[in-house]
């Protein structure tokens, strides 16, 4: 009798950032080999993925993917949603599914979100920054887009390690906390370098006139976190992990105004 | 004219920092920030103190104005918050279950 089915071989990749493993599962060699070259770098080696998803592809078809994200919470699972793409988590079976064509900006949202949800719970947070290490130290930049993230990235000097030009990753340790590389990147298109540090500083960019930095006070300061953090979820819980997260983050963390040029000499204020 | 009760909606968060009240909606994370009267509002959303008494005691003595004027500011003060869930208000006091602030920390 001859075989009726044939053996599909599954391929997989674990993707680290903020030294949490995602192991991702597919079919598909020529999207593993797209996801290899997205996340290089991060690409871990972890047996013991934290969370896994396995990645149904779907053909390409006219959605939107600058829709609103939808993240809401249904008996234990989160459900992910948006124009490209729909995906299913459940923390604890710490197993998912994504449905998504092949391109490397669906399973990105997927895992930006995934990222703030594991990380409200524990304290830290994502945020719209840019952020490098000097002297052992990591620095973050906070601001809108045009407030100057990816021009304090092209400038930094060479002593300084980029962790993002984009997207900083904030983890709560011990009695501080620590910013780590993502390759969530901006117009700069660089990853971040995949290493942490301490954070020393938070800076809100304002470009200006000449190069200064001023202390905020603290009630200035999470509000501007807050506005900062990136947070997709439709659930109280989490969001009020997350604003709770900002006030103790400030109250840990310096928060100060950086005013700069638009050239080197501003990193001279930061080390 | 009735009498209004508040009380501080349980499903929000709240911090007091440097003499300012942030409150985050816990529905769409919609961030407030309260001026002073509205701060006092929200700290004294018992459910069981009125409205009336609250601007009496603590609104008129805080900003030396006339009572009548005051309460009116404050009403729509409150029903504004109340608009962004908030606060909740009645024309009778809210009960102990349903008054659980949202954290004051």
């Amino acid at each position: 009798m001859s075989q009726l089915t044939t053996e599909i071989e599954q391929l997989s990749l674990v993707i680290e950032i903020g030294g949490m493993p995602v192991r991702v599962n597919t079919t598909d060699p020529a999207f593993l080999d797209l996801l290899q070259k997205r996340y290089a770098g991060f690409v871990g080696s972890s047996d013991n993925a934290e969370i896994e998803f396995d990645v149904d592809l779907t053909p390409p078809s006219p959605s939107n993917p600058n829709a609103d994200v939808s993240v809401t919470r249904d008996q234990g699972r989160w459900l992910l949603r948006r124009g490209d793409f729909r995906a299913e988590w459940s923390p604890a079976s710490r197993r998912g599914w994504i449905r998504q064509s092949v391109n490397p900006y669906a399973i990105d949202a997927v895992l930006r979100i995934v990222h703030t949800l594991v990380l409200a719970k524990q304290g830290g947070f994502l945020l719209h920054s840019a952020s490098a290490i000097r002297n052992g130290r990591a620095f973050l930049f906070a601001g809108v887009s045009g407030a100057g993230k990816t021009t304090i990235s092209r400038l930094a000097p060479a002593d300084a390690t980029l962790l993002t030009d984009e997207i900083s990753y904030v983890r709560k340790r011990d009695s501080g906390y620590i910013a780590c590389g993502t390759p969530f990147t901006g117009e700069l298109a660089k990853l971040g370098e995949n290493v942490s540090a301490p954070v020393a500083t938070l800076y809100l960019l304002a470009q200006g006139r000449e190069n200064r930095i001023d202390r905020i006070p603290s009630a200035e300061a999470a509000r501007a976190l807050l506005t900062n953090m990136l947070f997709f979820a439709e659930d109280e819980e989490l969001v009020q992990a997350a604003f709770h997260s900002a006030f103790e983050f400030v109250s840990r963390v310096p928060v100060s105004r950086l005013t700069f040029v638009p050239d080197i000499r501003v990193w001279e204020l930061i080390r | 004219m009735s009498r209004l009760y508040l009380a501080r909606n349980p499903r929000v968060a709240a911090r007091s920092l440097d003499g300012e009240m942030m409150i985050m909606s816990g529905r769409d994370s919609t961030l407030f920030t309260l001026n002073k009267t509205a701060t006092i509002i929200w700290q004294a959303a018992d459910g069981a103190t009125p409205l009336d008494q609250i601007v009496e005691q603590q609104i008129c003595k805080e900003f030396e104005v006339e009572a009548t004027a005051a309460l009116e500011d404050a009403e729509s003060l409150a029903r504004e918050l109340a608009s962004h869930e908030i606060l909740q208000i009645s024309e009778d006091p809210i009960p102990q279950r349903n008054r659980l602030a949202g954290d004051t920390r």
